[in-house]
């Protein structure tokens, strides 16, 4: 498989750092499906994300084509993280332990910052 | 008074806590849009961001055709969904089925 070593870093490093920005980097080179607050679902490879959850996507296939032509001939596209609304995710991809523990990881500190 | 300070991961005493409580708990979620979502709480942030695992989703469409007002609703399924926090209204314990 694909994903062992890379995945592992990269989810020690949620574990120690700011939540969902590491997490979607576990995911980069998996396939995901994000549905836009305007109802376009587009899919394709996660191929980066920053700290803004701004997402590059490769490859990319828009679910409804018919309702929305206007981007089947793009290939790849940069979303602005503001405009997503979900990301359906690869459910075999995402270690569900790990993710919960880095969630109450995440709430601590931010507990302690509030002090 | 003195149950107000808390452990590094005990009580509430604020917002946010309440949530904490719900992780790996089944969550109703509404969202902006009409739409609600059903689903296990895997993750959440400060921002309201968050990862459900076997999600329902209900939109609800209301059509104001003249006099009768219907309200159609459309339900998806997803294994595991990232919702964006800007969309959340409200997360709450799941109660009822």
């Amino acid at each position: 498989m694909a994903f062992p070593i890379q995945y592992h870093i990269a989810t020690l490093y949620a574990l120690k750092m700011a939540g969902f920005w590491t997490f979607f980097k576990t995911l980069i080179d998996h396939e995901v499906t994000i549905e836009l607050k305007n109802d376009i679902q587009i899919r394709g490879t996660l191929k980066s994300v920053d700290q803004y959850l701004n997402i590059k996507l490769d490859d990319i296939q828009v679910v409804e084509e018919l309702k929305y032509p206007h981007l089947s001939s793009v290939k790849n596209v940069f979303i602005r993280g503001s405009v997503v609304r979900y990301v359906h995710l690869p459910a075999a991809a995402v270690d569900v332990p790990l993710l919960e523990d880095a969630t109450r990881r995440e709430a601590a500190n931010q507990a302690g910052k509030g002090k | 008074m003195a149950d107000a300070e808390e452990g590094p991961t005990g009580s509430v005493s604020e917002p946010l806590d309440l949530v904490r409580l719900l992780l790996d708990e089944v969550v109703f979620v509404k969202l902006r849009g009409d739409r609600e979502l059903k689903g296990r709480l895997y993750a959440y942030d400060s921002h309201m961001n968050l990862v459900l695992g076997d999600v329902v989703e209900t939109i609800y469409l209301i059509d104001e055709d003249e006099e009768d007002e219907d309200i159609k609703t459309t339900t998806k399924k997803s294994e595991m969904l990232f919702v964006r926090g800007d969309s959340v209204v409200l997360v709450s314990p799941q109660t009822s089925s």
